[in-house]
Order: C-alpha cells, then structure tokens, then sequence
C-alpha cells in the first residue's frame, strides 16, 4: 500500500510538516538561521508533492477517483476506531491550496519575520499546523477530523499569541481557542449521535447507513448533521461564533493569510463539503440561514473599519458565510470552488497588506513615532507610486472578490449565486436567501474598493513617513506576484488534458457533486439543472450588484462626489451598529461571559465557604458537642453512679457470696456441675 | 519469581525499617535509600508488567496463605488488567516523587519512612484479595499519610490533616459495616474472590431493616471509595489536603489515592454486586455530571494555582464516573451494546490512568514556581514566559493534555468515556460536555495569567527549571504523549479483564432490579 504513490505521497505531505515542527521545536535555536531553512524546505517539497498528485489527477480523467488506507488504533473487540486518509480529487485539490498558500507564508515571512524574537518557534508552529490542517483534509473518520481540528486550534492559538506579551495577543488567543471549542461541543454531540446509530466513525459506512434510512433519520439526524455544523461554525466564523476570527489577526499578518483567510478558516466548509451527503433538508436550511446572515452581517461590518487587517477579517467572514450558504442551497461543489478561489485571492490580499504594514512600521520607525497604528489606513493614501507591484496585484485580487469578470472570484462567486436562486426560485419562502447573498457581494465591492482607495490613491495623510514607504523586497512580492497571477479565470477553467467534454474547465470536471445520502434529498442532477437554469439570470444580477459597488466606492473615495461623513449621517444606527459591529462583543461579554464567571465565583463560594465551612465542618462540630455531652455522661452518670454503683453493690454481694465460698471440694463441684446442667438444658431448648 | 506480588509490598515496608535505623544526620543517605526501595519496587513492577498474560482476564500470580483460620483471614494478593497498571503507575510514581521530595529538609528520616510505609499500604490495596488484609492496607495508608501532611504541610497543614484524617476514617468505618455485611451473609469469608461468586445469590431477596441488603451494602461500600475519589458532595477534603500537602504527597494524592475509589467501585461494587449496577448507574452517571461541572466552575473561580489544579481533579474524575456508568449499556434492556460498554470501562480506567500522569505533572510543575516565588497566587505572576521559556513549554504541554487536545492521552480516554456513556445517557453525557469547554477555559486561563503578559518585573531573574526537576517531569510527559498517540498497548493490557466485567454484568441484567 506505501508503494502506491497516492497513499505514500499524501503521508509525505502529511508528516514532513510535524517533522519540522519538531525539529525546530527542539533544536531550532542551535540550527544556522534558527532553521528556518528546514521549516521552508520541507514545505516547498510538500507543495512540490502535491503538484505532482493534482498533476496526475489532471492527466488521469476520473470523477470518481477514491484511494484510501486506514491502520486499527483502538481495537477492543466490539468498539474499535480506526484512523486513515482518504484521497480523491477533493483532497487533492485542498492539499494543493493548503501546501502552496502554506509555502508562500514561509517564504513570505523570511523577510516579514526577519529579527523576530522567537523567530524559530515561529516557523515550528506553521508545521503544526500544516500538519494539523493536512489532517483534516486527509481524515477518511470523524475521529481523525476531531483530532486534528482541535490541533489546527491550538495552533492557531499559539501562533495569533505569538507576541504574547501584548494583553490583545494573549486575550485574542485564549479568545479564538474557546470560541472555537463552543463549536467543538457540537461537533461532538454530533459524532456521538452518529456513532451511537450506526456504529462506524468513518466516512462511507455512515453515508451508506444513512442511504438505507433505517439507522438514523428524520429529527435525529438533523440534529447529528446541526451538531456537526456547529464545529464548522466555530472554525469557519459564522455567526453568531464568529467573534473570534477578527481578534486573530492580533497573530502576524503571514499567519493571517495562511490560516485565518485560506486554509484553517476554511476547514469547516471543506468539512462541510465532506460530510455533505449526511444533513438532511431541514439542516441545510439552518445551514443556509446562518451562511446568508454572516455573509451580510459581516460585509455590513467591514465597510466601517479602517483598521486594513479587520477590513479584510470581516471581508473573509463574509466570504465564508457564501460558501456556508452555498452548501446550505445544496450547490456545494460551488462552494468548494469558492474556497479554492477564495484561498488564492484572499491570501494575496493579506500578504499585500503585509506587505504595506510592513512598510509602514519601517516608515514609523525611522520617523522614531511609536504611537501611529500603521494597520489604520487613515495614515495611508498614495502608497500606489511607492508600491506599484502590491498596488497591482492587490487590485487584481480586488476585482477577484469583487465579482469583475475574467477574475477567478467572478466565476465561483456566481456558482453560489445561481444556486441560492434556483433554491429561492424553487422554495420562495426562502427569498432572504438571495437577497442575502446579492447585497453581501454588492458591498463587497463596495469596501474592497473602499480600502483600495484609502491605501493607494489620493494623497498621503501622513507626510512625515511618506518618503519612507517602499516596496518589500523580493521574498515578500514573490507570493503577492504569484497568487496575484492565480486571480485570474484562466487557472480555474482550462481543460483537463484527457477530458472527454471539453466547454467545460478541470475543476468542474473533476470536483462532481454527489448525491445525498439521506433518503427523499434532491439529487445532484437535479440541483445542478435548477442552478444551471437561474445561471444567466444570477450572472446578469451579479455583474450588476458588484458595478454598483465599485461606482459607489470611487464616487465616495475616489472622486469624492460624495461625502461618506453625509451617508454615514444619514444611515445613523446602522452606520452606528456596522462601526460598533453590532455590538456582539459587549452583548456576550454582558450576557455571556459575566453571567458565567459569576456563577463559577458563586459556586466555588457555596463549595468552600458555605458546604464545606458551615455543612461538612458543622459534623465536626456536632461530633464535638456529643462528645462533650457522653464525655459529661461518662464521667457523672457512668463513672461516678452507675461503675461506682457496681462497686457498691459487689461490696454487697461480695458479703454474701462470702457464704458461698466454703473452701470445700465437694461444694465447688456441685456448683460446676449444676452450672453444666444450666447450660446443657439452655442449649436443648 | 512465585512470590513476586508480595515482594512489592514488602521492599517498601523493609526499605522502611531500613530508613527508619539510618543514623539522623546523614540525609542523604536516606534520600538515595529511598530511591534505591522505589526504584526497586519499580523495577519489579516492571518485570512482572513483562510476565503479566494481557490475554487472560482472571487473577494472576495469585499467593495465598492461611493467616487467622479460626476467622477464615488469608494472606491472598492477586493482580489482573485493573490492578495491573495501577501498580505499575504506584511504583513509578512513586519513584519520580523521591525525587521531587529531594528539597525537604524537615525530619528527613522521618518523612522517608512515612513515605515508604504509605507506598506499601498503597500497591497492598491493589494487591490484595482478602477483605481483612484490604481493610488493613486500607488503614496503613492512612496513618503516614495523616502525617506527611499534618507534619511536612503548608501553614494550615494540622487542619488540612485532620480533614482529611476524619473524611477517610468516616469512609472507612462504612466500608468496614459493608464489608462485614458481606462477611456474614457470604458464609463468614473474606475471601474476595469466593465472595464475587457467592455474594449474588446469598445477596438475592436478603432484607435488612426492609432493605435490600445488596443495596445497603453497595451504597456503604460507595461512600467510603466516594470519598477517595472524590465524588460530590464528598469532595471537599481535597482542595485543603492538595494545598497544604507537600509537593510530592500533592503528586500522590492525585495521581494514585484518588484512583483507589474507581478501582475499588469496580473492585468491589461492580465485581461483588453486578446486578445492583443497573439500578445504581444513573446516579453514577449523574454524580459524574455534577463532578465535572461543579469542578470545573470552582476551577475557573481560583486564584490559587493549586487549589485550581485541585478542583480540575474533581472535574477530571467525573469523565471516569460517566464512563464507568455506561457499563449498563451491555445489559439487555439496554439492547446490548458491547461497543458502548466497552468504551466506556475501559475508557474509565484508561481515564484514572491518564488523570494520574497527567495531574501528577501539573502538580509537579506548580511546586517548581512555588519553590521559586513562593506563592501560588494565579495573578501574582504574568510574563514568566520571557524569563522561563522551557518551564512555560512543558507546562503548556501539561495543560494542553489537562484540557484534553487530542494527541495526549486523556483526550482518547475522555473521548471514550464520552462515547460509551451517550447511548443511555444522553442528557447527561451532552451537558457534561459543557466541560470540555470549561477545562479549556480555566486552564488557559491561568495560563494566560501566569506565562502571557510583561513580565512581573519581581521575577525577571527566576530561575528556569533545574534538571533535577526535568527528570520528575518528563518521563510523565512521555507517557502521556505515547498513549494519546498511541493507546493500543495500555488498552490491551486492560481488555480480558474489562471485558470480563462487561460479561458478569451484562450476564445478571436478565435478573437485574432496576
């Protein structure tokens, strides 16, 4: 089996990252470079790897393609786990998304990182969790999912707590480790209900238990596939977990772009994607609502910040919650294919926005000004002719995720679309779904253009730093060239080279949607026919949502036609909600969090002041007082009356048994006798 | 080799006497004495874990002699897959626990001898089969531990002794009540054995007082190892003992005497009276509820850095309970789940086993920054991971296998407790997976706390954990990283006689009372 490049391969990719992780854990510090060169290496030979795997899952036309391998952990006779990988065209795709954005944040950070403190520990922690999220795509059980979802969260916490002795890093830490444990519970329940049904923890057993309708349906099953979700909202940041993912990007802004935009952020809708066959129609409804309202709620709530990192925080929020939608619609290849597109371009915003930051803080520092935030882009403005390849890339992948034509964006973008329309067309109770997701891509256009403009245009709001921005050197615009380039259509619709059908492009050639296993779903087919009716109408509107955006951007902020100060004005608490997002930070911290510590402060109170001080010592002192009163008893009444009392009365009796005592044989024989007779005769009856 | 289960008793109680003739002056003569004994003890535990046939589930290298006929009292000492690794976690620990005593300096003679005395009276208990020499192992472990911490304590180490003395000794008169109950309706044996198989029908339609007699005695029986488990609301002797006992009675305390509840539940309760389980395991299962989260909220209420590693003890062993609930699944009105039952015992041994390695390092790491800071206010430290990056590294491994991530052990037997309960205990099992998120949330927490932040400005020349220290803790760390990755080799060591238990159980469910 390890000789079969598909199973050996992906174990390569697998472990090669913990590898480093350990090597440099232990001896990073003694190695040359704090061995950022091990880190880097094996990252690059994983992504070189994985090429070689989606090379040949182009070359080798097959939907279906599925290899997987699996070792016994736990045997004990009737309950057993089994762990193992999974490989088909799903997981190739993934593994190359995750081993090539993976790659450019190590390449990216040689120089973003450069003199950091524990810059060894840094690159330790990227093999955590490459591994860790290598693991989840590769899991072919629920078990192995969990696992290595709670490993990418530790270490995401370890990484957004990089400079943990910044109060905000520590508190963002902690913060994204339980929000995402919330979601974890769920996950949980979910495998638990699953397991106690049918009995297996892997992937096909449950689809195909699940298929014959007899193990798990109906209400239950929902609640399996709900509790499941729950996982995917706690790591994927949807409302209302999605708290989290706009503190992390406290962690350096390359872990950002690698994990709290590409990959880790996007475990949950691959988990999704994954187990897609198991939620019934009733979950993918709730499913779908949570997706639509984080998608708006979150793209509300970017068009007010003007921290750069927490635009583009919200932004992926949003962008998530359409992939959650699209899912939650049914058109969950279209979802797949957002995240693949989503991956690319969100990246390189990140990375090019670590790029400006970076030169920002080299601009403040030789201006010796530690006060200026160089995240706030009201510092910015006019930065396009000091960085002209950020510049450019940055608005490649702008137009990507705003929806523009010939960008990679456009076309996953309006696959979702098109889908949430035809469920609409199909379910018109659900209208809000829709409306959700053209108004989220509408401002997404809007804000993405918004932030363009503030960095790159106009003229710079702080001349004093101004002749110090520059453009980052080469390790750092490698990736934004790279990732910048694969914003583009083009990557995403050329043919397979054995492809029988050939209008089509090798994505949707090779990532097939498949049919629910749960009993009465609609079929693949059928979706695709409904979505592929609502197409050019769902194109059409897109096109026509995202000009909107982008003309109101460049009337407030680039022209400035309009005075933003006037419409903000004018939408008063929603301006007021969006700035303050929606207050959900102050509302879980009043209803949440401070109603829990004080019951945990109340009952370690009942535990050590009042049961133990007053109930368990109360015995104590109740034994106390008995023994005072026996003790009293003893003494006058025992001691003093009743033993002293014996000794009188044997003083009596001792009179008179003197009569007794003869001192004769005969007379003690008689008695010994008599006493035997007693006892005999006592015995007998 | 014939009498290889007695010699572990018995090196600690010579090694002892040994000690307690040393000449005063020399300690460490009488350091390395010690840690001669332990290592010994462990060495042999180790040869007969290596002699030990995981494949059958019965008693093994059974010794039995006549002791006090006329009262039918034998010397019996047997060993199977649950006293197995109990003993070997005993030696080890208490090996590594010389060590981590090494700093005393009151009464070193003193203190050693006790400490031997206390390690016999421990593997006795798991060793022996006659409820007469259990009762008496039982009370030998008592004494010395009465001293180690009214003697070698904290400040309010008299107060904390006594507690903890009284708690015990209340258990340990109910248990003896149980024990002769069994005594007397059994045929007058202590034989625990011969009781296991005669106790269900001599036991059958017995009424006491208008009770059921099994039940009476079950529940006396549950009290005295409730107590040392903890179980709420029998619990509250822990958090003062932990606090003012000394570093390494912390680590015992913890990691082996709160285990002798659970095993002596499954010893006695479920090996001697399998047919009251059924009507008994929803209250466990409850008990377990309560454990993990009343634990788990006093946890995350403290500020005393011991008393918090204290109370996620309760928390912890609550896991244990749950699963040990979930044996009933076997039983026939249950539908026979084997795959649940076997989850969760199994999972609860693995469970006391884990709680033991993993609880002993945090108590181990916590006496690393008392000895330097001399207090363990949770908020009187912050930074310390600037100054103290390799005592930050194995302490954020030490809570990380505390909170359960996968990868270390407690998370496979927590997930196994979890698993085997939820098929019949569904609302229990899903509100007490609140706690997973409260161990996660005190733990980092008081993580953050202490490690996370500007370094206190007092403690910028702490010093890093010494390698005297490294050595008590890594092994520990090891273990725990072997058995999350990898928990086939202790899982099989426990499996025949797990199962064994499943069998009896699921066996009297035909006649089981609810």
């Amino acid at each position: 089996m390890i000789e079969n490049p598909m199973i050996s391969f992906p174990l390569l990719i697998l472990f090669l990252p913990l590898l480093s992780f350990l090597i440099l854990i232990f001896f990073g510090k003694r190695l040359p470079r704090q061995g950022d060169w091990v880190a880097v290496g094996s990252i690059v030979f994983t992504f070189l790897l994985a090429v070689y795997l989606f090379v040949q899952m182009l070359m080798n036309y097959n939907p279906d393609f599925s290899n997987s391998a699996s070792i016994s952990w736990i045997d004990l006779g009737a309950f057993k786990i089994n762990l193992g990988i999974l490989i088909d065209n799903l997981t190739i795709v993934m593994l190359l998304i995750v081993t090539l954005v993976s790659s450019c944040t190590h390449i990216f950070s040689l120089e973003y990182m450069k003199g950091d403190i524990r810059y060894n520990r840094y690159y330790a922690y990227l093999g955590l969790f490459t591994f860790s999220m290598n693991g989840i795509v590769l899991a072919d059980n629920l078990i192995s999912m969990y696992m290595s979802w709670e490993l990418v969260g530790v270490s995401s916490y370890l990484l957004i707590g990089h400079w943990f002795e910044k109060d905000s890093a520590a508190n963002a830490s902690k913060k994204a480790f339980l929000t995402n444990r919330v979601g974890d519970i769920g996950f949980f329940i979910g495998i638990m209900l699953l397991y106690s049904a049918v009995g297996a923890f892997a992937f096909s057993p449950i689809f195909e238990s699940i298929s014959t309708g007899e193990s798990i349906a109906g209400a239950t099953l929902t609640i399996a596939g709900l509790g499941i979700f729950m996982g995917a909202v706690g790591k994927s940041s949807q409302f209302p977990l999605h708290i989290w993912l706009p503190d992390a990007m406290e962690g350096p802004t390359p872990v950002s772009a690698l994990m709290h935009a590409a990959t880790m952020v996007a475990a949950g809708v691959y988990m999704c994607v994954r187990l897609f066959p198991i939620f019934t129609p009733g979950a993918l409804t709730v499913i779908a609502y949570v997706g639509g309202i984080t998608a708006i709620l979150a793209a509300i709530t970017a068009i007010t910040q003007n921290d750069i990192k927490k635009v583009l925080a919200y932004s992926t929020v949003s962008q998530l919650g359409f992939m959650v939608l699209a899912v939650g619609t049914g058109v969950y290849t279209a979802a797949f294919f957002h995240l693949l597109t989503h991956a690319m371009f969100k990246a390189n915003l990140f990375y090019c926005s670590g790029s400006v930051i970076h030169s920002m803080h080299h601009a403040l520092h030789e201006a010796h000004d530690h006060d200026t935030d160089p995240q706030d882009m009201r510092n910015m403005g006019g930065f396009k002719e000091k960085m002209p390849v950020t510049y450019y890339s940055m608005l490649i992948s702008t137009l990507a995720i705003a929806g523009v034509p010939l960008f990679s964006g456009f076309l996953s973008k309006d696959a979702i679309l098109a889908g949430t329309l035809a469920f609409a067309q199909h379910h018109p109770e659900h209208f809000l779904l829709p409306l959700f997701g053209f108004s989220a891509a509408a401002i997404t256009a809007f804000y993405m253009f918004r932030l363009i403009f503030m960095t790159f245009h106009g003229k710079p709001n702080m001349k004093s730093i101004f002749k110090d921005i520059h453009e980052s050197p080469n390790v750092m615009t490698g990736p934004i060239v790279l990732l910048g380039t694969l914003s583009f259509f083009i990557f995403y619709t050329l043919p397979s080279n054995f492809n029988p059908i050939k209008d089509k492009g090798w994505f949707t050639d090779l990532i097939v949607p498949r049919n629910s296993s749960v009993p009465g779903s609609l079929t693949a087919n059928e979706i695709a026919e409904y979505a592929h009716h609502a197409h050019y109408l769902a194109m059409g509107l897109s096109i026509a949502v995202a000009s909107v955006g982008i003309l109101l951007a460049v009337l407030m902020y680039f022209t400035k036609t309009l005075s933003a100060k006037n419409i903000s004005a004018r939408f008063g608490f929603l301006y007021d909600w969006s700035l303050n997002k929606f207050y959900f930070d102050e509302n879980y911290n009043r209803f949440l969090y401070q109603p829990f510590m004080r019951l945990a402060n109340t009952v370690s109170w009942i535990d050590w002041e009042f049961y133990d001080k007053y109930f368990i010592n109360g015995f104590g002192r109740l034994t106390k007082l008995f023994s005072n009163a026996s003790g009293k008893f003893d003494y006058d009444g025992i001691d003093q009356g009743l033993v002293d009392g014996f000794g009188r009365v044997s003083g009596i009796a001792g009179k008179f048994l003197r009569n007794i005592q003869t001192g004769r044989l005969q007379n003690y024989l008689l008695f010994v006798v008599a006493g035997i007779l007693v006892i005999i005769i006592a015995q007998a009856f | 080799m014939e009498n290889i289960l007695s010699l572990l008793i018995w090196i600690p109680i010579l090694g002892a006497i040994v000690v307690a003739f040393l000449p005063r002056d020399n300690e460490n003569l009488v350091r390395y004495t010690s840690a001669a004994v332990t290592g010994l003890q462990f060495v042999v535990a180790i040869v007969l874990w290596r002699k030990f046939d995981p494949l059958n589930g019965s008693m093994q290298f059974m010794e039995r002699y006549e002791w006090i006929p006329s009262l039918n009292i034998s010397y019996i000492l047997g060993v199977d897959g649950l006293s197995l690794p109990m003993v070997l976690l005993t030696a080890m620990l208490f090996f590594i626990g010389v060590f981590v005593s090494w700093n005393i300096k009151k009464a070193v003679k003193g203190y050693f001898a006790l400490y031997l005395l206390l390690n016999a009276g421990v593997v006795g208990v798991f060793l022996s089969l006659d409820f007469f020499l259990f009762y008496i192992f039982w009370e030998v472990m008592l004494l010395p531990m009465y001293f180690l911490i009214g003697m070698w304590g904290g400040p309010q180490r008299e107060y904390a002794a006594i507690k903890f003395f009284l708690y015990t000794l209340f258990g340990s008169v109910l248990m003896l009540i149980g024990i002769l109950g069994l005594y007397f309706t059994c045929g007058k044996t202590f034989d625990i054995l011969l009781i296991m198989e005669r106790a269900p029908e001599a036991l059958d339609g017995v009424l006491w007082w208008g009770m059921s007699a099994a039940k009476v005695i079950w529940v006396l029986v549950f009290i005295g190892f409730a107590i040392k488990v903890p179980v709420f609301p029998f619990h509250t002797w822990l958090p003062l003992a932990h606090v003012e006992a000394p570093t390494a009675i912390s680590v015992l305390l913890a990691g082996i005497l709160l285990k002798l509840g659970v095993y002596g539940i499954i010893r006695v309760n479920y090996g001697i009276m399998p047919d009251q389980v059924y009507w008994f395991a929803g209250g466990l299962a409850f008990l377990g509820l309560v454990n993990v989260l009343w634990g788990g909220l006093c946890a995350l209420a403290q500020t005393d850095l011991k008393k918090l590693v204290a109370y996620s003890s309760i928390n912890h062993m609550g896991y244990s309970l749950l699963g040990m609930a979930a044996v009933v699944a076997a039983g026939e009105m249950n539908g026979g789940d084997l795959k649940a039952a076997q989850a969760g015992l199994s999972g609860a041994v693995f469970q006391m086993f884990n709680h033991g390695t993993i609880s002993a390092m945090l108590f181990i790491l916590v006496g690393v920054v008392y000895e330097r800071a001399h207090h363990r206010d949770i908020d009187g430290f912050g930074g310390l991971a600037s100054q103290m990056p390799i005592y930050t590294g194995i302490t954020a491994l030490a809570f990380f296998a505390g909170l359960g991530l996968p990868g270390f052990s407690g998370f496979v037997s927590e997930a196994m407790c979890f698993i085997g309960a939820f098929p019949v205990f569904k609302t229990i099992v899903i509100l007490s997976t609140i706690g997973i998120l409260l161990n996660a949330a005190y733990f980092l927490w008081a993580f953050q706390r202490v490690f996370f932040g500007k370094l206190n400005e007092k403690y910028k020349d702490m010093e890093e954990i010494n390698s005297l220290e490294l050595f008590t803790v890594i092994p520990l760390a090891i273990i725990t990283l072997f058995f999350g990755l990898y928990p086939g080799p202790y899982l099989d060591l426990i499996k025949s006689t797990m199962d064994q238990i499943i069998e009896k159980i699921a066996f009297v469910a035909t006649y089981a009372v609810m």
